[in-house]
């Protein structure tokens, strides 16, 4: 049984982790946009054995909102003992070349609202010195690909400050963990198209999420192969990689 | 969007392209949008069926699986309100440590709830409790350019009963209210025994179905003469004392298709025989797990590639309780002088509990279904011989496995199809139903 913090909480690899938990029957508190989905969401958790599961409604962007979600939290939960950033939107590459506004706003949302949470988190579980702090960032973030370099960027933004914080929280015995998945079948990338090969379940990337958390990793790549692809990427030379079209 | 979604056979390879909705309140748009762009479509599952009736005459599916959510729960009565597309294998896992079991359940735990409807599957149990529809109290129904609906015995009772074993042609499922089963242990205990023939079949089957809650039989399809219908006779009952536990899943897998299929004469004949004499001659007491009791073939996920790349086709058919006997001496005459036929073979007597479904597979009297890997001869030669038999015996064959039966012979077996096509969404057309109706 763990107390549960989800940011992000109606997304498809979100969901997959929290059915893990619930059938240990963990509390929630879910933070999500929209109130229909989280309802739903909220519901297909107490069927599957979650005990208490408190619904928060919040637009992940929204800074100013975060102190008075984290106190809500704090009051259903207790304590903290898994926070899983999860929240996220795959950019129109493209539009976001033409439209400075739309790009900042997509590394906003993938970016430095990840950012602004893992700060104030961070203190709570300083505060707490136990518990996991998990983020999901993306294999996109390790090399700048023409294709969606915007979201790259975010997520190589966000690997990077949990690196930092890792190191920082580790010392007092807080878990910080930075998740990496390769392609998931979810409807934020429906309608890609996505060699089937490398596509992974949201329950296949979720069990290997939450053994991450229980076995406090580092780094997760998910489906496990993909950090083998990523170094093989990684070990593009740049004149060769800039002629590529990833 | 997948692409290259199949019926569990194979066969017919037409792949599907699959589009899925991930929130059930998106579903009606959803399906005006597929509907509009591809003339016609057909709600798919978790692709258990074996024949074409999971496969769109459009040959573009809406993918339900998505929508697998809980809605509702009462586990103090043991009634869930479910997304459509959420499995059997998730319902267990969750009604378990409850205390719930599912009344019927087919030989998967891999089959969604909208499918267990539209096929109204059967299990070891059918003599006990009939079929899963005898124990869904209502659900969710969503015409093309209709009003959503709930249908139930009382209400909307048509389309209830059309949409029991309706194949998914009456509209688009997206929730079921289910009664589960209370159960003190998630264990089984069983009994096996192993019987000379198809008498000793019928003779065990008496005198032990009426005291199990479950039966069922393994027959060696290969055996010829006196021992035509030899095989391994099981009865189970949840146990009485034990413990609520839910079953890992498995990690086997077939990765891939082989380009041949691994089931041949010679592997059929050393399987079947082996497993015949590894079972005593005299009744043997066993407590197990429900998973391998139920789901033995679960184990190995993708079993049905062992079949090769041209796939299979199961033939379960039903033959009314007078006819039985001899119509089943009849059919495995012919299955074993083929020298075709599955590890699997299962004999499984039906009862007399009727379900609510206009077209349900069971009726009183025994089942028989078995798996053949996809060949010519098969269409050509092997069925036609097989139909006749059950034809002249006033039986009829499972849509939910078929992929070759004659139209006539649909709509002889089965009189309620004008009903069913009378209350079919005009935009919901499978492969099965274009080949078998038109």
């Amino acid at each position: 049984m763990k107390r549960v913090l989800i940011i992000g909480a109606t997304s498809a690899i979100a969901t997959a982790c929290a059915r893990l938990w619930a059938a240990e029957g963990s509390d929630f508190f879910l933070v999500a946009r929209h109130a229909d989905k989280l309802e739903i969401t909220a519901a297909d958790l107490r069927g599957r054995g979650a005990k208490n599961v408190v619904e928060h409604r919040m637009d992940a962007t929204d800074v100013a909102a975060y102190p008075e979600m984290l106190e809500h939290c704090l009051k259903a939960l207790g304590q903290i003992d898994v926070a899983l950033i999860a929240h996220g939107t795959l950019p129109d590459q493209q539009a976001c070349e033409r439209d400075v506004n739309l790009a900042l706003q997509e590394f906003a949302n993938n970016g430095t609202s990840v950012i602004a949470l893992l700060t104030l988190l961070a203190n709570q579980f300083e505060t707490q010195r136990c518990g996991s702090l998990a983020v999901i960032s993306s294999v996109a973030g390790e090399r700048g690909r023409p294709s969606n370099y915007l979201y790259g960027a975010a997520k190589a933004a966000v690997s990077t400050f949990s690196e930092g914080l890792q190191a920082r929280l580790f010392k007092v015995g807080v878990h910080v963990l930075t998740i990496k998945p390769g392609f998931v079948d979810t409807p934020m990338t429906q309608g890609l198209n996505l060699p089937a090969a490398l596509l992974a379940q949201p329950a296949q990337v979720a069990e290997r999420i939450v053994h991450g958390i229980a076995h406090k990793s580092s780094t997760l790549y998910t489906p496990g192969f993909w950090a083998l692809i990523m170094w093989v990427i990684r070990s593009i030379p740049q004149p060769l990689f800039k002629r590529l079209n990833l | 969007m997948s692409t290259d979604l199949h019926s569990w056979g194979r066969y017919p390879q037409t792949a599907q392209a699959g589009h899925a909705c991930p929130w059930i309140d998106g579903l009606t748009d959803h399906i005006n949008r597929v509907v509009d762009k591809h003339g016609s479509s057909l709600p798919y599952g978790n692709g258990r069926s074996y024949g074409d009736s999971c496969l769109a005459s459009s040959d573009q599916v809406l993918q339900m699986r998505a929508l697998d959510r809980f809605i509702r729960t009462d586990w103090q009565h043991g009634i869930i309100r479910v997304e459509a597309g959420m499995t059997l294998a998730e319902i267990l896992a969750a009604a378990i440590p409850q205390g719930w079991f599912l009344p019927v359940t087919p030989g998967t735990r891999f089959a969604t709830v909208g499918g267990a409807i539209a096929n109204d599957v059967h299990g070891k149990n059918h003599h006990r409790r009939g079929t899963f529809g005898n124990h869904v109290l209502r659900f969710g129904l969503l015409r093309h350019g209709e009003p959503a609906r709930i249908c139930s015995a009382s209400e909307h009772p048509q389309l209830f009963a059309a949409s029991i074993g309706g194949l998914g042609l009456t509209g688009v499922i997206n929730w079921a209210d289910l009664q589960l089963m209370p159960i003190s242990a998630s264990q089984i205990d069983s009994t096996t025994v192993r019987f000379a023939n198809l008498a000793e079949f019928f003779s065990l089957s008496r005198a032990l179905d009426h005291q199990h809650e479950y039966s069922v039989a393994w027959v060696d399809c290969l055996a010829k003469g006196r021992e035509t219908g030899r095989g391994v006779f099981i009865v189970g009952d949840h146990a009485r004392y034990g413990s609520l536990e839910v079953a890992k899943s498995s990690s086997l897998n077939v990765p891939f298709t082989p380009p041949f299929s691994l089931i041949n004469r010679l592997s059929l004949r050393a399987f079947n025989t082996l497993y015949w004499h590894a079972h005593p001659a005299t009744p043997n007491q066993q407590r197990s797990a429900y998973e391998p009791f139920f789901y033995p073939l679960d184990r190995l996920q993708h079993w049905n590639r062992i079949y090769g790349r041209n796939g299979f086709q199961q033939y379960q058919c039903v033959i009314p309780e007078a006819a039985a006997e001899a119509a089943l001496a009849e059919l495995l005459g012919v299955i074993a002088h083929s020298g075709q036929g599955s590890f699997l073979a299962v004999l499984k007597r039906c009862g007399a509990v009727a379900s609510p479904g206009l077209l349900s597979f069971p009726l009183p009297g025994t089942s028989l279904a078995l798996d053949f890997p996809q060949h010519d001869d098969l269409n050509h030669d092997l069925f036609p011989r097989l139909d006749a038999i059950v034809r002249a015996a006033g039986g009829r064959l499972y849509p939910a496995k078929d992929a070759h039966m004659s139209g006539s012979d649909f709509r002889q077996a089965y009189p309620a199809w004008e009903q069913l096509e009378a209350l079919r969404d005009p935009s919901l057309m499978s492969r099965f139903w274009k080949r078998v109706i038109l």
